[in-house]
């Protein structure tokens, strides 16, 4: 499927962040923003939904908490209860504070590494993917931000060209 | 400027006036010989009815049996004055209770403005560019330190003049058949605490009133001389702070349980009066801006403390468990008294003191959005701070008045009068200068803060 792109290069964040909302204010629909570093604001001027992540964080905190409360009730009250320090492990719930710090660790582990695994499959990163961006520049000092053409690409162009862009060029996709 | 409103005001006064009358009742109705003491148990039983009867008197051997290991030896010596002994200790637990109730709210309300000293100490010594449009706010709560100190002062000189019992080791009676507070006397001893108390309060105090002057001068400078100033007192009081906050929640908390010691007490303290002290600034400034004052102070501003709120209430909880976890586990007797008296007359209040503490404001302020709603700040806030006072309460009251306790009339009526107190000093202090500072070199970054 062939679509035209325009690609506009910028060297700093500030003057991206006015071409965009400068964009979005034109109704043009922005493909994509490549940057070599997170810009604070940028998705809500791209006008991005909200991250989701935030409540799967908290899904996964929770599965690592109940993990952790199933785990140490097997492991220490049920298949081979001992007597530390002169408590021995007959009850849960008598000898919960000494899994507490277990439950606190496994609740944090699987909340971050959940969450990470997350959001490598929600960017479609994987091992021995192939780069998407368009310009290796976008990976150390150039910003580009991708505008899908359709039939406005002399208009887009102009409008681009006063943005302050670097450098502005059209592609097939 | 902000006018101190006149409904507010009759408000705090009421609050005094009320808390004046229920603190004089609670004194009044306090027992002085042994026979009257004796009477209000006795009635106190029988309005509980039969059944609370067996339970009631194997508590009491509990206790007793407690008190021959730890505290007052007095009654351990000889079999004879067993009894008498115990009677005299109830009578001074039921003599103790209105100072506790007083001490405990008196407590509560230094440890805000002081915890609040602490924040803005913390917040000059870092240069935080997002909080200058909050320092007035903190620098009126922090007026409370001078009557709060005052008030404290002369509660610990009465404690040495013998007028209460809060601190048995100050009874030369109890330390004279008492090895281990004979070896702590070099330290806890009244003088030593008074002179300590003095140089605690007067440290902060003094602090408190350079800054002030600076901050203020800072609003008519040419020059960041003033802000300059500032900062490097405020690095040079973070240190005074915490060595003094650890040396006072020794001298003035752990102290009532004159064997026990924890190493962390320190910080526990701190972690208490410093979610308070965020909890009150987010209140205060809620408060402000609802009635058309502070209005460049966004919905990031309430954000941040939101979760300093939601932060320190876990580390609140972190350092709590962290020193129950270690004694529990270890099971030493003279470590594991602290939390088998907690446990043993307090379990309900004790526990559900943790729960509201972290449980609550883990759910509520969890939610990114959640803390930038006002009113769900301020129904967290309340939540918080009536956790934080159950914790002073149970910091104190069970080494001093034991299984004789129960949040009543005193209890609430101290809490009013000092509410009434704080109110009062604070919304006048603010009134004093101009609430969003001139001329600091980040009042701008604090205006535009935007998270």
């Amino acid at each position: 499927m062939a679509s035209k792109v325009v690609q506009a290069f910028y060297n700093d964040d500030d003057i991206l962040l006015l071409a965009v909302k400068k964009v979005k204010e034109a109704k043009y629909h922005i493909e994509e923003v490549y940057t070599p570093f997170p810009v604070h604001g940028l998705d809500k001027a791209m006008g991005l939904a909200p991250t989701r992540i935030a409540i799967a964080a908290f899904i996964y905190g929770l599965i690592g908490l109940s993990v952790a409360i199933v785990m140490m009730n097997f492991i220490m009250i049920q298949d081979w209860p001992q007597d530390i320090g002169g408590k021995p492990s007959f009850s849960y719930l008598e000898n919960m504070p000494a899994f507490v710090p277990i439950m606190f660790e496994l609740t944090v582990f699987f909340a971050a590494h959940l969450m990470v695994i997350t959001f490598y499959m929600r960017s479609k990163l994987w091992p021995f993917k192939k780069a998407e961006n368009p310009d290796v520049r976008s990976t150390d000092d150039h910003f580009v931000m991708e505008i899908l053409a359709g039939d406005h690409e002399s208009d887009i162009i102009e409008l681009l060209s006063e943005t302050g862009a670097v450098e502005i060029k059209s592609e097939e996709k | 400027m902000y006018t101190f409103s006149n409904r507010l005001r009759i408000a705090s006064f009421i609050l005094m006036a009320v808390g004046v009358v229920g603190i004089a009742i609670g004194f009044m109705s306090a027992p002085s010989t042994v026979e009257e003491a004796k009477a209000i148990v006795a009635k106190h039983d029988a309005g509980h009815g039969e059944a609370h009867a067996a339970p009631a008197s194997e508590h009491h051997q509990a206790t007793d049996t407690h008190m021959e290991s730890n505290e007052h030896q007095v009654a351990a010596n000889h079999e004879a004055g067993h009894e008498a002994g115990h009677d005299a200790h109830l009578l001074q637990q039921l003599q103790n209770k209105p100072w506790a109730a007083v001490y405990v709210a008196a407590l509560f309300f230094l440890f805000i403005a002081l915890g609040v000293l602490a924040f803005y100490g913390i917040n000059r010594a870092a240069q935080a560019g997002w909080s200058p449009l909050l320092f007035r706010v903190m620098e009126g709560i922090t007026a409370y330190l001078v009557p709060g100190g005052i008030i404290v002062f002369v509660l610990l000189a009465m404690s040495v003049a013998h007028m209460n019992h809060l601190f048995v080791w100050l009874d030369p009676e109890v330390v004279a058949h008492d090895k281990l507070i004979q070896g702590k006397s070099g330290y806890l001893n009244g003088a030593g605490l008074l002179i300590r108390a003095a140089i605690f309060i007067g440290g902060w105090v003094a602090y408190r009133t350079l800054s002030r002057k600076w901050s203020l001068a800072q609003d008519k400078a040419s020059d960041n001389a003033n802000f300059v100033k500032n900062f490097r007192l405020s690095a040079g009081f973070l240190v005074f702070f915490l060595i003094s906050e650890s040396m006072m929640s020794w001298d003035w908390v752990m102290s009532v349980d004159p064997h026990w010691f924890s190493t962390l007490f320190g910080w526990y303290v701190f972690a208490t009066m410093f979610v308070s002290a965020v909890t009150v600034l987010a209140l205060i400034t809620i408060y402000l801006k609802s009635k058309g004052y502070l209005q460049q102070v966004n919905n990031s501003h309430i954000h941040d403390l939101a979760k300093f709120m939601f932060a320190f209430s876990i580390f609140w909880t972190y350092l709590w468990f962290s020193q129950f976890m270690l004694i529990w586990y270890s099971n030493i007797p003279e470590e594991v008294t602290y939390f088998v008296t907690r446990i043993q007359d307090f379990k309900l209040s004790y526990f559900l003191m943790i729960a509201i503490n972290f449980v609550l404001p883990v759910l509520l302020l969890i939610n990114s959005d959640f803390k930038r709603i006002n009113w769900l700040v301020i129904m967290t806030g309340l939540i918080i701070l009536f956790g934080h006072y159950l914790d002073v309460y149970h910091m104190i009251v069970p080494a001093t008045v034991g299984d004789q306790a129960s949040i009543g009339l005193t209890e609430i009526s101290a809490l009013l009068f000092f509410a009434g107190l704080f109110i009062f000093v604070v919304f006048t202090e603010l009134t004093k200068a101009p609430l969003t500072p001139e001329n600091n070199p980040l009042i701008e970054e604090s205006k535009h803060f935007h998270y």
